[in-house]
């Protein structure tokens, strides 16, 4: 097992030099000059452009560009950005805040899709199940910034259970309705994945036999349905909080919410290559290691799968 | 399971101060009907049957015929769409057969167990089988601690058993699975116990120490079983009475040798004829043609021009297992085979899964390269074949495979799987091939309507004929046939074996018969070849080898067979 982790962590590498790499260059590529936008409508002296345009090396070639950028990297000092403020201090800002986010978005759809999928599973086609497969088929179909608006308007002005935006001081409490809006697409997805899973698994042989060895029903379900249920649905939320993470700039831009896909949006905007694969190159982190942990999920749930072999 | 004698003293003193004579179980006018999209179809009706305390009563029918249904509304088991629409089920006088769940829960496990038909499927691949030991001794109010749990194991016959329990599934093979299942259906000493195909997805030989088994510890236990099996030899063999049923209704029952020997219903009479039991089809066959069986037992004059079409020579096969850390050791699936195969003849290759039988089919095909050894092809070495001559070699030597679920496309049309041979080698054009399509519908017997029909709306006879007709399409002289029948019931596999039989006799095939039922071996071969983890055992003419064989393996598959002890009057036989 130790050595399945070591392995898959040396993954990394190749994973990280590869996906900087190809973002680093479409930064490059872009068209555009990140100096002249920088000062918008008026036109600096030419000596100040000068000193800016060595001070980030935009006048080096790709290569030397890139390889700066790796050197700064390994010695954790990932330089500046265009406003002068320091990367790695403002990557410390909106990365927290995006995990708090993203776990709540998580949470949300884990325990309410499984639960909802369990109960829609268990009795396909009857009233619960219908209601709930046309509730997430709506769900699934309105865009992510049409339900954002509606639930800032319902729920943040008009009935003003929650705040309609969060500001500087994300917490737990204020990033909720941020959260709901974020998790239930998938969270459609997730009932709909446990529900199919539930109800092929329910007429499985072995879910027979346990009822003919005499368990209760609730015993039935929990070890015999759901464990084997759920072995679909772990893989699918493991590569969600990967997209969680860096997918939520819709979702951070319409409840103002200092986040990291905030932050990309802007970077992106600004042709800010650094600040841009400073980044990601966090976000692949986060995806290998939700990866990780999924596999290691799955050998939890499934003994057939053994990694040492 | 046939001895009553209980031997432990307890429980007979128990069921006889609270039972009496009465039966353990009784079926009154059982219907059973199901709700699908096409309205209620009725699955069960007017079925009738008793138990007596400690005795075995098999249920015999084909799939379909409802006698699985039957036996899971005893147990309150019947899936979701399906209901008792009349008739009782009395369990020692009380109706269960509307019973609500809690009191159903209650009986399970400890007043009636289950053993069911496929092992593979049956215990949860994510649990340790000591933990779906534990848990049935658990719901039941049982001792369920590890040494608990290793009794219960071991009594099953399971060696080592506090170290299987913690295994998974996956760890078991098939016997030992089943034998985990016959821990967990008898670990509560139910009085009654469903035992439902409970062999039939094992080897013979397994399947044989498996059903003595569980007749030792029944018979320990006092008891009562109800055996579903499609097998009316089997039933026979190990019950007390046999109960046939047929389109869902029940259509004889009684004692079960008197059933046998004097079968009333024509299903039941039908059932008896095709059993694989040891008649030798080829006799039979000709005695409905008036030739006098005295005739064919002397040796048939082989035909001067008689020769070896195939000629398997010092045939190896080897796997590189892997072992971790680019390690890897052999293992030899086929080792050092050698056997020649007449022209018009039909050789049969048995074995038990793992026996290297299949692979042997597979590398004579050319799907396989041999790793040693020959494959001669009308004098030719197959393996020197160049592409081309390869493709012509394909048109001269066809399979049928086991599964005519899964070897058909279920994209294709009939049709269109017939025809694809015939356009794959370019023969004939659009006219001639639909005509030559409907030649070979014609020789497998199905309607030329099946031409526009797709898999799944056949039967699994029908699919099979397709997969004969397919394989007819080019005229071939060799058809290798890998299990070809064991999927079939048993009506359906005799009328298939007979489509073979009469196709030999018309176009002077070929056949290589690869199978595990030596029933079916005795029923088509002229030459069997047993073969024994790679090698061959023993081979020989078909006569010779059912009636002497020589070596202690093939005397036990040969005894493995069920209904092998039964003696029939020869009319039947």
């Amino acid at each position: 097992m130790v050595r399945f982790i070591l392995r898959r962590l040396l993954q990394v590498i190749p994973v990280f030099l590869g996906t900087t790499l190809l973002v680093y260059y479409m930064v490059f590529a872009l068209p555009g000059d990140p100096i002249a936008a920088l000062f918008g409508d008026r036109q600096p002296p030419q000596a100040v452009i000068d000193t800016l345009r060595s001070q980030y090396h935009l006048n080096e070639p790709f290569w030397v560009q890139y390889g700066l950028f790796l050197k700064n990297l390994f010695t954790f000092n990932l330089g500046n950005d265009f406003t002068g403020q320091p990367i790695a201090a403002s990557l410390a800002r909106v990365f927290p805040v995006t995990a708090m986010l993203a776990i709540e978005a998580l949470a949300i759809q884990a325990v309410f899709g499984v639960a909802f999928g369990v109960f829609a599973g268990l009795r396909r086609g009857g009233w619960f199940d219908s209601t709930v497969l046309v509730a997430s088929l709506v769900v699934i179909a309105v865009p992510t910034f049409v339900l954002g608006f509606v639930f800032q308007l319902v729920f943040g002005v008009q009935l003003g259970w929650a705040k309609p935006t969060v500001g500087a001081n994300a917490d737990w409490g204020s990033l909720l309705l941020p959260a709901v809006v974020l998790g239930l697409v998938s969270f459609a997805y997730v009932l709909r994945l446990t529900r199919t899973s539930v109800s092929e698994n329910m007429n499985a042989d072995y879910v027979r036999t346990a009822t003919a060895k005499g368990l209760s029903r609730p015993r039935v379900v929990l070890a015999h349905i759901l464990r084997n249920s759920l072995i679909p649905v772990v893989t699918y939320l493991g590569a969600n909080l990967g997209g969680l993470m860096g997918g939520a700039i819709v979702t951070e831009g319409i409840f103002n919410v200092p986040g990291v896909g905030n932050k990309l949006y802007q970077a992106v905007l600004r042709s800010e290559g650094p600040t841009i694969v400073s980044i990601v190159s966090v976000l692949v982190l986060v995806f290998v290691v939700a990866n990780l942990l999924v596999d290691l999920l799955y050998a939890w749930l499934d003994p057939r799968i053994r990694y040492d072999q | 399971m046939r001895d009553k004698e209980m031997t432990t003293p307890e429980i007979r003193i128990a069921e006889a101060g609270t039972t009496g004579t009465r039966p353990l179980l009784e079926i009154r006018d059982l219907a059973i009907t199901f709700k699908t999209s096409g309205g209620e179809v009725q699955a069960v009706r007017d079925a009738h049957l008793t138990i007596m305390p400690g005795e075995t009563v098999a249920i015999v029918g084909e799939s379909g015929s409802g006698k699985s249904t039957t036996a899971l509304a005893a147990i309150g088991l019947l899936p979701s769409n399906g209901r008792v629409s009349g008739g009782q089920i009395l369990l020692d006088g009380e109706d269960i057969a509307h019973a609500p769940e809690k009191r159903m829960i209650e009986l399970r496990g400890n007043t009636i167990g289950m053993v069911p038909q496929d092992p593979m499927s049956n215990l949860n691949p994510v649990w340790k089988i000591g933990y779906q030991v534990r848990e049935t001794l658990r719901a039941n109010g049982q001792p369920s601690g590890p040494d608990d749990v290793a009794k219960v194991l071991s009594e099953a016959g399971l060696p080592d058993a506090h170290r299987r329990a913690k295994q998974y599934p996956h760890e078991f093979s098939g016997g030992m699975r089943q034998r985990a299942l016959i821990a967990i259906g008898l670990s509560c000493q139910p009085r009654l116990l469903i035992a439902d195909e409970p062999t039939s997805a094992l080897d013979v030989t397994v399947q044989r120490q498996i059903l003595d088994h569980l007749d030792t510890m029944t018979t320990d236990l006092g008891t009562a079983v109800l055996l579903i099996t499609h097998d009316l030899g089997l039933a026979a063999e190990r019950a007390d009475k046999v109960v046939v049923m047929y389109q869902g209704r029940v259509v004889e029952a009684g004692p079960s040798l008197e059933l046998l020997q004097n079968p009333q219903h024509p299903y039941t009479r039908r059932l008896v004829e095709s059993a694989p039991s040891l008649a030798s089809r080829r006799i039979q066959a000709a005695r409905e043609q008036g030739v006098e069986a005295a005739d064919l037992l002397a040796p048939a004059a082989e035909p001067a021009a008689a020769d070896n079409v195939l000629q398997i020579q010092d045939l190896r096969k080897v796997y590189k297992l892997r072992q971790g850390l680019g390690k890897s050791s052999d293992f030899a699936a086929v080792d050092g085979v050698s056997f020649d195969v007449k022209r018009g003849t039909t050789t049969a290759i048995v074995g038990e899964s793992g026996s290297g039988k299949s692979t042997v089919a597979k590398m004579v095909l050319q799907l396989e390269k041999p790793t040693e050894g020959r494959i001669l092809f009308d004098g030719v070495d197959t393996s020197a074949l160049k592409p081309g001559d390869l493709f012509k070699f394909r048109r001269r030597v066809q399979p049928i495979f086991q599964d005519p679920y899964g070897s058909l496309d279920p994209m294709y049309n009939i049709f269109r799987t017939i025809e694809e041979p015939l356009r794959v080698h370019k023969i004939g054009n659009k006219e001639s091939r639909e005509k030559k399509v409907r030649e070979l519908l014609d020789q497998v017997a199905l309607p030329q309507s099946a031409m526009q029909r797709y898999p799944n709306e056949l039967s699994g006879g029908q699919r099979q004929r397709v997969a004969i007709a397919r394989a007819l399409a080019l005229d071939p002289e060799v058809i290798i046939c890998d299990e070809a029948v064991s999927a079939l019931d048993v009506l359906v596999q005799a009328q298939v074996l007979n489509l073979l039989a009469d196709l030999q006799a018309n176009l002077g095939l070929t056949y290589l018969f690869i199978t595990h039922d030596l029933a079916v071996v005795r029923q088509i071969a002229d030459h069997v070849c047993v073969m024994e983890k790679g090698r061959l055992v023993e081979t020989g003419s078909t006569d010779n080898v059912f009636e002497s064989p020589e070596q202690d393996y093939t005397k036990a598959l040969l005894n493995a067979i069920p209904g092998a002890k039964l003696m029939l009057p020869p009319e039947v036989a």
